[in-house]
């Protein structure tokens, strides 16, 4: 998984064209791996599939 | 010290001067006095604004003279993070790669709307870098220092503003709120702060962090001063697309009701977990005073902060990708570095964050059928170190900065008005989050002023300065 994660991050930051200098990449890394293990708590909540977004937004 | 302004709020000033009893020049020059002495050791004003801010009292005495109406902030000094744009000035944010940005030809509305009531900037405050910060520390200007211990954090990201009410430099100062960024200053640095419903007070000119979590804001040090900021803040604005169209609600006049029938719960479960026993006590003395009983479950809270987090660093990151792209090293490497992962995080977790938000956002309205107003720690601890990366609890090392927010967040996650009322405990205050239903400032702030009136909640004056 760590060798997954260390993949992932550079394939998005050439994609994006993001620089990740070397000394960056493990508070990178540390920061998206929070970020991650966060976001699968919200997904893996179950929500209706017609509950609708909460953007600010009025035509 | 004792000056013109000596232990005066800001409702006395504004008395005093309406009245002729002191002129807004010297309250002004006293504030300024104040700024020159103190900020040498609290670091929390980046712009001093002195010329203009003599001019503006200047003009208001004029006015006063003239018999012309003065507004009911007659006087007062007052600053702005420096998120805030002031003609004149660059929207530095907190940050090196703003200050090239050229300077800007108005004032925030939130700025227009206090001078037009006769208060009189003086000055704009240092703050975490664009916001994404809960310590007040900032790599470019130095950290804001804390009043009542220097050698402490203020708190973030508006710790110029909980510094310089704090320190007693201004009675009131204007910050902004994302995910905690009043409500923990106000907590570390011991004053009253209201983060108002999310779209209240309008945030036309001023820069931008998270635009679906941001919030702007008033401290004080006393409730009064903070609904008077407040109700002359109010009110609809173009200038911001989520800007409410409702009318101006007036707080001031209703603060004196007291408690009355108002159903007062404790938020328990999530919110009385990774406290410090300062935290504990803090929300006892205040529920004790208010005569809580009821505990209610925020349901979900953990995940609520998970999303908020997730909301957070993705539209962070989508604010700076250019930056991020162009000028890597300007920016505070922590902060840049969480800025890359949020562009990092993939977009379907960022739609489910802001889905579970309308979830949540249900749930907890349902609750407020139930109850008036919800009790819950406004930061798990008092002013960590300067520095400070770590701190134990419960036999656990956790990060500090990560967990400073924790009780702050699910309640900005879905925009609900609360006051941080200060309880001053010994050596540091702290704060406790006093949460109403959307609209219902006037709420938080009665409840809040009832807890000054019985002397739970209040201002401690600032040690050493």
């Amino acid at each position: 998984m760590a060798d997954q994660l260390d993949d992932y991050i550079n394939a998005v930051a050439a994609a994006m064209a993001l620089p990740v200098e070397d000394a960056w990449r493990p508070a990178v890394r540390a920061n998206l791996d929070v970020s991650l293990r966060l976001a699968k708590l919200v997904d893996d909540f179950p929500l209706p599939d017609e509950t609708e977004a909460a953007s600010i937004y009025s035509a | 010290m004792s000056d013109k302004i000596d232990g005066l709020s800001a409702t006395d000033i504004a008395q005093a001067v309406s009245s002729r009893k002191l002129t807004a020049l010297d309250a002004v020059e006293a504030s300024l006095s104040r700024i020159a002495s103190r900020d040498k050791i609290l670091n929390s004003f980046t712009d001093v604004t002195a010329e203009r801010a003599r001019a503006k009292a200047r003009a208001v005495d004029a006015d006063i003279a003239a018999g012309k109406p003065v507004g009911p902030l007659a006087g007062v000094p007052f600053a702005v993070k420096n998120l805030f744009d002031v003609q004149d000035l660059s929207t530095r944010a907190g940050s090196k790669i703003n200050r090239d940005l050229p300077p800007s030809t108005r004032d925030a509305t939130l700025i227009e709307r206090m001078e037009a009531a006769g208060a009189v900037l003086v000055g704009a405050l240092n703050m975490g870098e664009y916001a994404y910060d809960f310590t007040g520390e900032n790599v470019h200007d130095g950290p804001s220092r804390n009043p009542h211990d220097p050698t402490r954090m203020t708190g973030g990201s508006s710790g110029g503003s909980g510094s310089a009410v704090g320190g007693a430099l201004v009675p009131i100062a204007l910050g902004s709120d994302t995910n905690g960024s009043i409500r923990v200053p106000s907590s570390f640095c011991g004053i009253f702060g209201l983060k108002p419903t999310y779209g209240r007070l309008s945030r036309a000119r001023s820069y931008p962090f998270v635009a679906s979590l941001d919030h702007l804001g008033p401290f004080a040090r006393s409730v009064k001063d903070l609904a008077l900021a407040y109700d002359v803040m109010q009110g609809p604005d173009a200038d911001d697309a989520a800007c409410s169209t409702r009318p101006v609600e007036p707080t001031l006049s209703s603060l004196g009701e007291g408690i009355g029938n108002l159903r007062v719960a404790i938020a328990g479960g999530y919110f009385q977990k990774n406290v410090f026993p300062e935290a504990t006590e803090a929300v006892a003395r205040v529920a004790k005073a208010l005569s809580a009983t009821q505990t209610v479950e925020l349901p979900e809270a953990a995940r609520a902060r998970a999303a908020a987090y997730i909301i957070t660093t993705t539209e962070g990151a989508s604010l700076h990708l250019d930056r991020l792209r162009k000028r890597p090293n300007d920016f505070d490497p922590a902060v840049r570095d969480r800025f890359i992962a949020g562009a990092m995080v993939p977009a379907p977790y960022v739609d489910k964050a802001q889905k579970f938000r309308r979830w949540y956002r249900a749930k907890v309205v349902e609750l407020f059928k139930s109850v008036d107003v919800i009790l819950a720690p406004a930061t798990p601890c008092t002013a960590p170190k300067l520095g400070q990366v770590n701190f134990v609890l419960d036999g656990v090392e956790l990060p500090v900065r990560a967990n400073i927010g924790v009780h702050t967040q699910p309640i900005s996650f879905i925009g609900l008005p609360v006051v941080a009322v200060p309880v001053p405990l010994e050596p540091m205050p702290i704060g406790v989050q006093i949460i109403a239903a959307p609209w219902r400032e006037d709420i938080a702030l009665r409840v809040a002023h009832a807890l000054e009136q019985m002397g739970v909640a209040a201002a401690p004056t600032p040690r050493g300065l």
